[in-house]
């Protein structure tokens, strides 16, 4: 501007603009605003050399410490490994039976063990490990597949029912067949007063006699002669009045007519071996243990 | 500061005016626009990603329609106690193929960025129908009104090519063939051979919801299954500047 002419009564400059006799004053800004702006573009230049910043053809500038979230995190994990080092690698080569011995590694696996299920395990379990219609309660002494930890920790390492390969052994696989095509419809309601009358009372007690006939046919090859179930087939006691889908008529029903396949991941996938020992041990641990 | 002092040039000539702001909004408009055009060098290359099959690619449509981004983000941030739980932090090249991508920023519920194949089919329609019938403390609505619904993928085809058009690398066997496909993956006994042509050995091919037909309850457990597994990562190695 080549003209500021001062107004009259103040020492404030005018812009020198004058738009119908109006002119606008041209106060300075606060000093103390000026140089945080100043600073603010200082720090926003020397932040783009010293971090990740400007995008180019073939990436954007690396920044001349180094930072990567990437790395920070590798490093973050790595420190915590190497911190559980010692004790993982202890549990690893520990006989699973003598796990419970020893308290120190016990002392661990049940805790690290108890992070892992809250992880991984409670969405199907429940996170007091009770269970739900489906997925079995973990905290009785009924097991479908075994309750000696080194069972469990079978369980855990190859899943249930997942696609058989050399990977598990071809290990828990079977499952309850559906005998809604291959029985006819009374021999289905006389089996299932017979299920029925194994822990309680059947619905209609005369049919229970032609429902075991039905059942030694068809079903004792699995729950054995006694229904009282076999392990290495993961067929359930149906005589302790403890169900993984229910007991009454209509869902012993549904599942002699359907079958059941209740599947489980193979957890050797995504955890390591010492958080499956964990695990193991967590569950050994939380009353039904064998 | 002379050279602030000759403002007055500009705004008193009109024509210099226009030319001197459209020199600054160019300026301002390269140093924006100009990274985009080299966008793609930010997402780096894995094995193992392809393009959604059509069943999954429904089901992302139910997911995007139920809002479900609203309360599940699909983004593993790189911090220890993410990768713990949900595992590998995610990559770009995980959602290049998403059109709009459901990273999100809200965690009501988990991250669902690596949930495929981390629950069984029957949890997931256990899950629908009652959330709290499996996880008690959840506040997840019921969804079970999507395994009445029944859907053919009549148009699941367009979706495809429009998305084609956005840079899927679909071809025009995948979408001369979507219906056919569509409906395939929810039929074990289906001729599939076809779809796993198409779209890799590692397809999920199953009766997802257990129940005869293809319901839109398939299409979101198809798409829940495969989310987060595509990538190999036994032959990743990250490159640390991104």
């Amino acid at each position: 501007m080549s003209k500021k002419p001062v107004q009259k009564g103040n020492q404030v400059e005018t812009t020198g603009h004058s738009w119908d006799g109006i002119e606008e004053y041209n106060n300075p800004l606060p000093k103390w605003w000026v140089w945080i702006f100043y600073a603010c573009i200082v720090w926003g230049i020397g932040y783009s050399i010293a971090y990740p910043a400007w995008p180019g053809i073939k990436g954007a500038t690396a920044g001349v410490l180094g930072f990567s979230t990437r790395a920070n995190v590798q490093a973050d994990i790595d420190a915590a490994a190497a911190k559980l080092a010692p004790i993982n690698a202890k549990l690893e080569a520990a006989e699973l039976t003598e796990i419970a011995n020893d308290a120190e590694l016990s002392a661990y696996a049940v805790s690290a063990g108890s992070a892992v299920f809250k992880t991984w395990c409670a969405q199907c379990h429940g996170s007091g490990a009770a269970g739900a219609k489906g997925y079995p309660n973990l905290l009785d002494n009924d097991w479908l597949w075994g309750g000696d930890i080194e069972s469990i920790h079978t369980t855990i390492t190859v899943g249930i029912r997942q696609q058989a390969d050399a990977d598990n052994d071809y290990l828990r696989q079977s499952e309850m067949t559906a005998f809604g095509d291959l029985l006819e419809a009374e021999q289905i309601d006389a089996v299932v007063n017979y299920v029925m009358s194994l822990s309680g009372d059947a619905q209609d007690a005369s049919k229970v006699a032609e429902g075991a006939v039905v059942f030694e046919e068809n079903c004792a090859s699995c729950h054995m002669e006694d229904g009282t179930g076999d392990r290495s087939q993961g067929a359930p006691n149906l005589t302790d009045a403890i169900w993984l889908y229910g007991g009454d008529y209509a869902t012993i029903s549904e599942t002699v007519v359907g079958g059941r396949k209740g599947a489980m991941p193979a957890w050797n996938e995504r955890l390591s071996e010492a958080q499956i020992r964990a695990v193991a041990t967590y569950v050994h641990g939380l009353g039904g243990g064998e | 500061m002379a050279i602030l002092d000759k403002h007055k040039i500009l705004e008193t000539n009109a024509t210099l005016l226009l030319i001197f702001s459209f020199l600054v909004v160019t300026i301002g408009g390269i140093v924006q626009i100009a990274p985009l055009f080299w966008l793609e060098n930010t997402i780096e290359e894995v094995e193992g990603m392809r393009p959604y099959t059509p069943l999954e690619m429904a089901g992302r449509e139910i997911y995007i329609r139920e809002g479900c981004y609203v309360c599940h983000s699909q983004m593993i941030r790189p911090m220890r106690d993410e990768v713990e739980r949900y595992g590998h932090y995610s990559l770009a090249a995980e959602s290049m193929y998403d059109h709009p991508f459901q990273w999100g920023s809200k965690r009501t519920g988990p991250d669902l960025a690596r949930v495929g194949g981390r629950y069984s089919d029957d949890w997931h329609v256990d899950h629908m129908r009652n959330p709290q019938s499996v996880v008690p403390e959840s506040v997840m609505p019921k969804y079970g009104f999507l395994e009445k619904k029944k859907i053919d993928g009549k148009y699941i085809g367009d979706l495809m090519a429009t998305n084609a058009i956005v840079g899927v690398p679909y071809t025009e066997d995948m979408i001369a063939n979507a219906q056919a496909d569509f409906m395939a993956q929810a039929d074990p006994d289906s001729d599939y051979d076809g779809l796993l042509e198409r779209y890799g050995e590692k397809v999920n091919v199953r009766n997802f919801d257990g129940q005869p037909g293809v319901s839109e309850l398939d299409a979101m457990i198809a798409y829940l299954q495969m989310l987060g597994t595509l990538v190999d990562f036994s032959t990743f190695t990250p490159d640390a500047s991104r």
